[in-house]
């Protein structure tokens, strides 16, 4: 079963977000902040990242950026999924190497077909 | 509340006329979620005073409203991904090869809807880069539907549309953010053309065609609409073009002049 850490400061989020990849066969990890998500990355790095980017302690692209120079941190495929929605926020989260984008509000149509485009489904 | 049984049996004769549609009486929910919203915008009180409107004589506007309701599908980019890997692995190898003198490709989306499809092949084509360089492409992108078409030609679409099924890099690449929209960007949208048309009627006048995308479309129809469909729809295809449908639906026992490609769900040669 493939791993999803879903990083994400509300507990709504997160929770609305394992109950839609559970039912897509992945097994959920979670963190609150970048920081959590990344020293869980250093004890098992998971498969997908459905990555917020306004977080206390460290933000989602900071996070980001770490985790792509950490060993074996270029693996994961990372979904951003925050309200940032401008093209300006989108273009940053690119270029630090983020896989696919979704900008909130969001369905599970939405997140399910961001993970196929990644080729996690 | 169910439809009044001559108010059923009168739109279905209606929009197998008007557009080919086939309703069977399980469908008749889908009567009622699309036309009771049409009514109270009109200010009708049921479907059935909106079937009486429309046996008028003078409610050409509202029947064809009617039919636009029926036939609008939605769309999205990139729908269902293989007939895109088609274009770019079987497709246009193949062209690249046979019409390389001629430099020029017509590709036809006969139910263009609100212009995701012929869009999306408009960016395969321009995400072919160099290897197209000099080539003239004509995408032509036809429907039933005077409301989709206006929407297509504008080529704006809510965040919503464009999270489903286009990658966030095209998102960027292709499109300028107006708000809470997003616009698909003039060099992309010029290279797709609309025109209103009804599949059951003719088109000769559209020209012939290297590619034609017909998906999702036959499966509303019955046998022989189906067949008349695809009869006409060969009369507008090159000797040597492709025809691509949707998942669900095929030509085997409906018409002779198409022949599936092995191994290419969806694809077929003219023959």
């Amino acid at each position: 079963m493939k791993k999803c850490l879903v990083v994400d400061d509300s507990s709504v989020i997160r929770k609305v977000a394992r109950r839609v990849l559970e039912e897509l066969n992945f097994e959920i990890l979670e963190a609150e902040n970048g920081q959590k998500a990344l020293d869980q990355c250093k004890v098992e790095m998971p498969e997908a990242i459905l990555l917020d980017w306004n977080m206390p302690v460290m933000d989602g692209l900071e996070f980001l950026i770490q985790l792509r120079s950490t060993a074996n941190g270029e693996k994961p495929k990372v979904i951003f999924c925050t309200t940032e929605n401008d093209i300006s926020h989108i273009a940053q989260a690119v270029q630090a190497g983020a896989d696919e984008y979704i900008m909130k509000p969001f369905d599970r149509e939405i997140l399910e077909n961001k993970f196929q485009e990644v080729g996690l489904l | 509340m169910s439809i009044d049984s001559r108010d059923f049996e009168y739109l279905r004769d209606f929009l197998m006329k008007s557009s080919g549609l086939v309703v069977k009486p399980e469908k008749e929910y889908l009567l009622k979620s699309r036309l009771e919203p049409l009514a109270r915008s009109r200010g009708m009180e049921s479907i059935s005073e909106l079937v009486s409107s429309m046996k008028s004589a003078i409610a050409l506007e509202l029947r064809d409203t009617v039919t636009d309701a029926m036939t609008t599908n939605e769309s999205l980019f990139f729908r269902d991904k293989t007939p895109f890997e088609h274009l770019d692995n079987i497709m246009l190898p193949y062209f690249l090869e046979q019409r390389k003198v001629r430099k020029r490709l017509r590709i036809w989306c006969a139910a263009a809807s609100t212009g995701q499809e012929p869009y999306s092949i408009a960016m395969s084509l321009k995400e072919q880069g160099a290897k197209l360089a000099g080539w003239n492409f004509d995408i032509l992108g036809t429907d039933i539907s005077k409301t989709v078409l206006t929407k297509a030609t504008a080529g704006q679409y809510t965040q919503f549309e464009v999270q489903r099924g286009l990658p966030i890099k095209l998102l960027l690449k292709y499109f300028t953010q107006q708000g809470e929209n997003w616009v698909l960007n003039e060099n992309v949208r010029r290279m797709v053309k609309y025109k209103e048309s009804n599949l059951l009627e003719n088109f000769a006048n559209v020209g012939k065609f290297d590619i034609v995308f017909c998906r999702n479309v036959l499966i509303y129809f019955d046998l022989e609409t189906k067949k008349k469909v695809l009869e006409k729809i060969s009369l507008q295809m090159e000797p040597d073009s492709y025809l691509l449908l949707g998942a669900a639906e095929t030509v085997m026992g409906i018409c002779d002049k198409f022949e599936a490609v092995k191994g290419a769900r969806g694809l077929y040669k003219f023959r």
